[in-house]
């Protein structure tokens, strides 16, 4: 269980190395398009990943570097994807809210708020036609869960039992605005039992317990038991995109107070913590890991600033076979 | 060869190709079932697994087919209705058309939507739309639309060990239509037109129920010894723009029939290429026949004034002549 742990905590500090460096690039205009930062959220991609084998599969959304790297993505591939290089993990043609890593069973970021959902039930339903027992994740958002998507798939996975974990990252707000105001329930876990399946509320700040949930819940679809909801409570302690400044011009949608409150519980410290405590590790060797994942970021970057645009020739590539 | 009908050619394609590759599976509402007869039985042989009924839930449906697609299968999703594939638009042009090249080229996706297309049966406007303009102005997704049995045999076979997502539409009323289908392994290619009458004087391009339409119009304009070629499309994306070119190249007259709507549909795309690309070769300017813009209305007299009739055909050939 420690390795564990500290593959978890790893997983994390990776994401949030990556994207505090994302979010400084974005800032200084290096990067093009738009960027959705996982700071904050660390604990549950990385709590359910660990959970999952590599060959099981992954659909995120388009807050979606966090699972990649959580799955085990290349820092190089990501971060050249997000320059939008042809050294990305999609060539250029991606980009943040769109990466992919197939060969990890990661099978994309998506820009379409509860367009993931389906795909993940049809990657469930592939592994059983097939005869393996991969299982399938698809993350999403409170937002999300106001889609008719998410309806609709659980739905389906729950009739014809798929093997497929949704888990729905509650960060209190889709986009703007504040999840209360767009539901009249207080946890989206209770729309499992419409369709017949478990729903499950977990502390997204915790990744350990993150983990164990996905675990339990893996173990079942993989039994063939059926879908799982997973409901991670958990906080963006960035916005909805960087530079959201400038849709909101000057107008504010979440409090001092809450900000504060967001911030004040910090996945990744809550887990050093831990660590520490339980003599798993000591504070002077993760402070070494957390070097050696900064300098891993850094040559990211490095590695993206360094790689070719991709040619404009390559626009009729990847079209049909 | 044997006489079958249409959808007995397409239960054949279905079963063999089943057959032939275990990763081809059908799933949709009431597949087992089979309401249009052409997955009708297919369940006997193949079981749950591969024979799969879900909720009517288009765009999960349509979603699953994908996330199958990206992971080694070949989904047939059969969503009975092409105005029905409007609840599953998403998963259509953001993720199905987009995915292989959206993650450059980590995917496959051998994918196939089949549904009945147009009208002609008093259905109403939800159940009688030809809906293949949408289709076609998606990027990456190949539209299929064939006029006889033999066809929808061939076709079928071919989109199903085509690699790319494929929106394979079946004419609503051609279900019954009888006409000869070869016993062997018949592929015809995407994107392969066919001449199915020929002639001298003027050009008619259609697919689907609109080719009888051009055929008989043909035989009525024979009568007036006006010789008219009836191209095929079979495959409107990618569509056989040289077989279209150069019998344009001959007759120097193009009539373009397409059962959708004239603004952005498929005659305006086939006129505005033969306008572009063999506006050299043209003595007359090109016509457009299509529906009529109107929702469609249930009454059969309403009906039959909003699809493209012979005598509109006749008529469209009678300007190009003048």
């Amino acid at each position: 269980m420690n390795d564990t742990i500290l593959d978890i905590y790893t997983r994390m500090l990776r994401i949030r190395r990556f994207e505090e460096q994302v979010g400084k690039l974005f800032s200084q205009g290096q990067l093009p398009g738009f960027v959705h930062l996982y700071i904050g959220e660390e604990g549950v991609g990385a709590g359910v990943c660990a959970a999952l084998r590599t060959d099981d599969y992954i659909v995120s959304t388009h807050r979606g570097h966090g699972h990649f790297i959580a799955k085990g993505g290349d820092l190089n591939a990501i971060m050249a994807e997000l320059f939008g290089k042809a050294t990305g993990c999609c060539k250029g043609k991606g980009g943040s809210m769109h990466v992919a890593d197939v060969s990890i069973g990661m099978l994309g970021a998506c820009g379409i708020v509860g367009g993931g959902l389906p795909m993940a039930s049809g990657a469930a339903l592939s592994a059983r036609l097939r005869g393996t027992d991969q299982v399938a994740v698809t993350f999403f958002g409170d937002g999300a869960s106001n889609e008719g998507s998410f309806h609709e798939t659980l739905n389906l996975a729950s009739a014809l039992k798929l093997p497929v974990l949704f888990v729905c990252e509650n960060n209190q707000y889709g986009e703007f605005t504040p999840a209360d105001k767009a539901m009249n329930i207080k946890d989206v876990a209770d729309r499992a039992g419409s369709y017949g399946i478990p729903g499950v509320i977990v502390d997204g700040t915790d990744a350990l317990a993150v983990y164990d949930v996905t675990t339990a819940a893996v173990a079942r679809a993989r039994r063939g038991e059926g879908p799982t909801l997973i409901e991670a409570k958990t906080h963006r302690r960035s916005g909805h995109a960087e530079g959201e400044e400038a849709f909101l011009a000057g107008q504010q949608y979440r409090s001092e107070d809450e900000k504060a409150a967001a911030q004040a519980k910090d996945p990744i410290l809550v887990l050093r913590s831990t660590i520490i405590k339980q003599e798993i590790a000591t504070a002077e060797q993760l402070d070494e890991l957390d070097r050696d994942v900064t300098q891993a970021v850094a040559e990211a970057v490095a590695f993206a600033r360094a790689s070719a645009d991709p040619a404009v020739e390559t626009l009729y590539e990847d079209c049909w076979i | 060869m044997a006489r079958k009908t249409y959808i007995a050619a397409i239960k054949e394609a279905l079963a063999e190709e089943m057959r032939r590759d275990s990763t081809v599976f059908l799933i949709g509402e009431d597949v087992r079932i089979g309401v249009f007869a052409g997955t009708r039985g297919l369940h006997a042989e193949f079981g749950d697994l591969r024979v799969i009924d879900t909720p009517i839930s288009e765009l999960a449906v349509a979603g699953a087919g994908v996330g199958a697609a990206a992971t080694g299968l070949r989904p047939v999703v059969d969503l009975m209705f092409g105005t029905f594939l409007y609840l599953a638009f998403d998963q259509l042009a953001n993720q199905a058309g987009a995915m292989r090249y959206m993650y450059g080229g980590q995917v496959k996706m051998p994918l196939v939507y089949m549904v009945q297309n147009g009208g002609g049966i008093s259905a109403g406007h939800h159940h009688s739309q030809a809906v293949h303009p949408f289709f076609m102005n998606m990027p990456l997704i190949k539209v299929v639309f064939p006029s006889t049995p033999r066809d929808v045999k061939g076709l079928l076979k071919a989109a199903i060990r085509d690699d790319n997502p494929v929106v394979f539409l079946n004419h609503i009323a051609l279900g019954g239509q009888r006409g000869e289908v070869p016993d062997n392994d018949e592929i015809i290619p995407l994107g392969q037109g066919e001449i199915k009458r020929e002639g001298r004087d003027v050009t008619i391009c259609a697919a689907g129920m609109m080719v009888h339409t051009a055929l008989k119009a043909a035989a009525k304009l024979a009568e007036e010894e006006v010789e008219a070629e009836v191209v095929d499309l079979r495959t409107l994306k990618p569509w056989d723009e040289e077989l279209v070119l150069a019998s344009v190249a001959k007759t120097g007259r193009f009539v373009a029939l397409d059962e959708s709507y004239p603004v952005c549909g498929g005659a305006s795309e086939w006129c505005a290429s033969v306008a572009e690309k063999g506006f050299a070769s043209l003595k007359a300017a090109p016509q457009r026949v299509s529906n009529k813009p109107v929702p469609m209305p249930f009454s059969p007299v309403l009906e039959k004034a909003v699809i493209p009739s012979v005598d509109d055909v006749v008529a469209a050939v009678r300007k190009t002549l003048s």
